[in-house]
């Protein structure tokens, strides 16, 4: 049967991760490359970059980074932040990514996931959400809302409408990210990964507030999520991806334990 | 040498960076006389089995293809590339290669695991196989491995015979197809970290006989 992912998340700006990422065993380390080839080897499933770079030139040294990582790893690795066109999505996958994920380019023109879509197929295109709780109203009968910018701008669009509207689009996945449960490190937004992820039909990777190995079991178990993308429980060598799979299989999740 | 077929059917280069980190040495080229010399052939894929088939035949890359799997020099297919080897797609109602009987079908629409539970299509992450007999191609890689799968549509052979691995989602699907010098995988060997990248490096060094001599 098909194993739940885990997925960690890194943020890379200028070609640099924005936080030190530490392995048991090496020094601080600020590669991006290093650092996903050390996540490779050591059982992750796939991997996320998260660009937050801003100018053009920061973008070059991102298609550098990413070409130099799908030299040596070889599973699945998705790219977002920033990117706004098919031409970007075509640089981005040219050099070597599997995956393209679009979040606030998309609120402001969805058409950009069916152009990806069709130029890519929907396997390369995830959806990013960011994702706020707010009292159940007319326009936000779900009681969640889609934000932009860090959760600052709220967009007036309902979370469940939005991830049906793009799952019709054509993306192939959706990485839910709860603004609520982000950082708080005190486990997911399982009511909204349970409401997504039973609505729609295309993988939903469950994003914000993992703190434990019991966290990603919650999220994981009973479908609520088809994954779990995590980040500073394993980037500062509170756990291993080991130790975590080792847990979640130990709790009946089936993950992949060979690698 | 090894060549990868370019029929303009997805991304081809994660295979040639795959073939690179093993040592070996690899063409992504569409030209037809460098397909017959090559020492083995790769026929990726990704995306739709018609709009594949008619950009084989624009390029007549159905007919390279076909000479050289009765060349009986090694043949590897990968996800798209494996489906339409086969008779037929449900896809697009495609007709396909028919280098081996059998046809590809969808995942049915109410896709139910062990416990009940539905899942979803695309058959989307690592999944494992279970060989129906040892080939030269799996030496080395361990029986629990896991692979990358990303399909909503799967090969069914007619015959046993070409029935090699098969992997459970929902039912039980044809997820690794053999032919003599031909081998077929659904999942995708570049992605599914070292024991896929085990494969590619057996493939290297296949003759493309059934067992090691």
């Amino acid at each position: 049967m098909l194993s739940k992912r885990i997925i960690p998340c890194l943020d890379v700006k200028d070609g640099r991760l924005t936080k030190g990422v530490k392995f048991k065993g090496n020094v601080d380390i600020g590669d991006p490359v290093e650092t996903a080839y050390q996540y490779y080897l050591h059982g992750a499933d796939e991997i996320v970059f998260y660009d937050i770079t801003a100018s053009s030139e920061g973008r070059d040294i991102m298609i550098e980074t990413v070409k130099n990582v799908a030299e040596k790893i070889f599973i699945p690795f998705s790219v977002g932040g920033g990117i706004k066109t098919v031409e970007e999505m075509r640089r981005v996958l040219l050099a070597g990514a599997e995956k393209i994920s679009v979040n606030s380019a998309a609120v402001q023109n969805p058409e950009i996931i069916s152009q990806g879509a069709d130029a890519f197929g929907s396997q390369c295109i995830v959806l990013g959400m960011d994702v706020k709780k707010v009292p159940v109203s007319e326009k936000i009968p779900s009681g969640y809302e889609v934000v932009i910018n860090g959760g600052r701008k709220y967009m007036g669009i309902d979370a469940l409408n939005w991830a049906k509207r793009c799952e019709g689009l054509g993306a192939g996945e959706i990485c839910l990210n709860s603004i609520d449960a982000d950082g708080t490190k005190e486990g997911y937004e399982l009511e909204l990964n349970r409401l997504i992820s039973s609505n729609v039909n295309i993988p939903v990777i469950a994003s914000g507030g993992a703190g434990t190995p019991e966290h990603i079991y919650q999220v994981l178990d009973d479908d609520r999520a088809d994954a779990a993308l995590i980040a500073s429980m394993t980037h500062f060598n509170e756990y291993t991806i080991k130790e975590i799979k080792e847990y979640l299989s130990g709790r009946g999740i089936k993950v992949r334990m060979n690698w | 040498m090894i060549v990868i077929i370019d029929y303009n059917a997805g991304n081809l280069t994660s295979v040639k960076r795959a073939l690179d980190y093993i040592g070996a040495t690899s063409l992504i080229t569409s030209d037809f006389k460098k397909i017959l010399d090559a020492d083995r052939v790769i026929f990726p894929g990704v995306g739709a089995a018609g709009k594949a088939i008619s950009d084989l035949k624009s390029n007549r890359l159905d007919l390279a293809l076909k000479e050289v799997f009765e060349s009986g020099k090694p043949v590897l297919g990968i996800c798209l590339g494996t489906q339409i080897i086969l008779e037929s797609s449900q896809e697009n109602n495609t007709r396909c290669l028919s280098l081996v009987k059998g046809d590809v079908l969808k995942f049915p629409d109410d896709l139910r695991d062990t416990e009940g539970r539905k899942l979803k299509v695309p058959h989307m992450g690592w999944n494992s196989i279970k060989l129906k007999r040892p080939h030269p191609l799996f030496d080395g890689v361990p029986e629990d491995s896991e692979f990358y799968f990303v399909h909503s549509y799967y090969p069914a052979p007619s015959s046993p015979d070409n029935i090699l691995g098969e992997t459970l989602y929902g039912i039980r699907f044809t997820s690794v197809l053999s032919s003599g010098n031909l081998v077929a995988v659904q999942f995708h060997p570049e992605k599914s970290g070292r024991p896929g990248l085990k494969i590619l490096e057996n493939f290297y060094r296949w003759s493309g006989k059934k067992n090691v001599e």
